[in-house]
């Protein structure tokens, strides 16, 4: 981990008046820093927030926007909740495993795009919703899958 | 069967959807931050209390508690007490914090401010979910703008009062809306509820007196205050409605309370798209029990709703049509809560993934005419026996659909069969 991460999360610490609570924060910085939680990424997490690393690892595993494994450069989120679903979701997600090759939970050979499907994003008056990083697409048809996937290199 | 007009005059969307409400110099020109001044410097928490009593203002999370009886919960004593702002907005259907914060993060801002001053609470945390990446930049520069102006730090609006507001956010876990979970989550713990008593107000964050209050019950107050109860309660009260699925005009409406399920879906969101034709609608996000045709002019509240069997939840109404039948409405929201179940308890944890699995049976035609007693008996042994209402919403909507779309289960059942001779 750079120091500037650990500045970072240094600067985290400082909003709680709880060391853990800058978990979560924490956790995030690492992912972006080293692309997933890699068992030496949660070992790094845990000493620089002094907490045990199998409370780390507990933590990280729980939540369902930590990557344990290897991800993607981008990680594509298509919503399939209810909304969505009567939005016609099942048609976009069906052009997203075809454009990528990849199923949803897999990420691409050459490693830029990991799939994934989505519980409800909030945005139902924009189904059906795909989040790509931290852009939100709204109203994505089938043909506009791969127009907007070119723009993430 | 009428259709009721829109709601003449609109107090809160009116906010999220002026231009340039995300810039502090526009929301003061419009009034903004002079409840949360008054609060501050002129009034006494009682006072603010009074007027919040008087409003009526209920919960907008879910739980729809009498938000002024909660504050009243919260020790006057004590030298650290926090407010925890509920933006884990994760009820399927429901979009209306997010287009608050989207479209005018200073009211937030302000309804915190507010909140804090008056139950005595120095630091206020806003934990947002993660996926709200827009939200979140939009708030945070809020944050700062406020501070540079004296609301958000020492000394607010040159009174005693100290109010620090952090944005954290979560991690993506439905749970984690429940608000014990939520404590546990901005603990640095996984997102599981709590045992209650205690309650948050008595022992919340680090076990100190907290309140936890949803984003639109927060935005709610400067409004109420800058209008007074009686105009504020002469307006419905206002509410916001998310209205999605198979609609013509998607989005949040603002209407009285109790007005009616037709009116939401009819009037304010454009009725059907062409072809398409209603089923069933959700009043209160999937956990709530769904209603049908014969329940369209419902009114839309609390005791309405509860009345018909269901819940105002978080007021997001999501409409079904006949393009998908009730097996996989149900198979797609008994998957979702397998998924987000926290594995606390067992009923939930073991009901869920029993249930989805027989369901999944059924969609693939391999499901079996015993299968729906099956589907019951569970549904019956998670009924009372949930650690927290995540568990304990399953088993009334899939109950109800067995009973009012049964014959849906016993075609899927029967073609199955069919293909399998």
């Amino acid at each position: 981990m750079t120091q500037a991460a650990r500045d970072e999360i240094r600067r985290l610490i400082g909003l709680y008046e709880h060391r853990q609570s800058a978990l979560l924060p924490a956790l995030f910085v690492a992912q972006q820093e080293e692309g997933c939680l890699s068992p030496a990424a949660l070992g790094l997490v845990a000493e620089t927030l002094d907490l045990p690393v199998t409370e780390v690892t507990s933590v990280a595993s729980f939540y369902g926007l930590f990557f344990l494994e290897p991800a993607g450069r981008h990680v594509v989120h298509v919503c399939t909740n209810l909304s969505c679903m009567l939005n016609g979701c099942q048609r976009v997600l069906g052009r997203m495993q075809e454009v990528l090759g990849i199923r949803p939970g897999e990420t691409t050979p050459d490693g830029r795009f990991s799939l994934r499907t989505a519980e409800c994003l909030g945005a139902c008056d924009e189904a059906p919703s795909v989040l790509i990083d931290e852009d939100r697409w709204a109203a994505v048809k089938p043909e506009d899958v791969e127009p907007m996937l070119d723009r993430y290199g | 069967m009428t259709i009721e007009a829109a709601v003449p005059e609109s107090v809160l969307l009116r906010w999220a959807r002026a231009e340039g409400m995300a810039q502090i110099e526009q929301y003061r020109r419009a009034g903004g931050y002079d409840a949360a001044r008054r609060a501050a410097t002129e009034m006494t928490a009682d006072q603010v209390i009074e007027i919040v009593a008087a409003s009526g203002l209920r919960g907008k999370g879910g739980a729809g508690f009498p938000t002024a009886q909660k504050w009243k919960f919260i020790p006057r004593a004590g030298p650290v007490k926090y407010v925890v702002v509920n933006g884990d907005e994760g009820e399927p259907g429901t979009f209306k914090d997010r287009t608050l914060i989207e479209g005018c993060p200073h009211l937030l801002v302000e309804g915190t401010l507010i909140a804090a001053v008056t139950i005595g609470a120095r630091r206020a945390y806003i934990y947002l979910r993660r996926e709200y990446h827009r939200a979140r930049r939009l708030l945070e520069a809020a944050i700062a703008q406020a501070r540079q102006a004296g609301f958000v730090g020492e000394r607010i609006f040159g009174s005693e009062h100290t109010v620090e507001i952090v944005v954290h956010t979560g991690a993506g876990a439905y749970i984690a809306g429940e608000e014990t979970a939520l404590l546990e989550s901005l603990e640095g713990r996984r997102a599981m509820p709590r045992q209650r008593p205690p309650f948050p107000a008595q022992a919340g964050l680090y076990q100190r007196p907290t309140l936890v209050q949803n984003v639109e019950t927060l935005c709610h107050l400067p409004v109420i205050i800058s209008l007074g109860p009686d105009r504020y309660k002469a307006l419905g009260p206002p509410a916001l409605f998310s209205v999605s699925g198979a609609v013509n005009r998607p989005g949040v409406y603002e209407a009285p309370l109790g007005i009616s399920l037709r009116s939401l879906i009819f009037g304010h969101a454009g009725g059907m798209p062409p072809g398409r034709r209603f089923k069933a609608a959700f009043p209160g996000g999937i956990s709530s029990v769904f209603l049908t045709e014969a329940d369209l002019d419902v009114k839309m509240d609390h005791d309405s709703l509860r009345q018909a069997g269901t819940m105002l939840g978080s007021a997001a109404v999501i409409v079904v049509d006949d393009s998908l039948d009730m097996v996989e409405v149900m198979a797609r929201a008994v998957e979702f809560y397998r998924d987000e179940s926290c594995g606390k308890c067992t009923p939930c944890r073991e009901g869920t993934a029993w249930i989805a699995q027989v369901l999944e049976r059924i969609l693939c035609g391999r499901g079996r005419v015993e299968d729906l007693a099956l589907i019951e008996s569970i549904a019956a042994g998670m009924t009372g026996t949930c650690f927290c209402p995540l568990g304990e919403s399953v088993p009334p909507g899939l109950v109800a659909s067995l009973r009012l779309f049964r014959g849906e289960y016993e075609r899927r059942i029967a073609q199955g069969e069919a293909r399998a001779v």
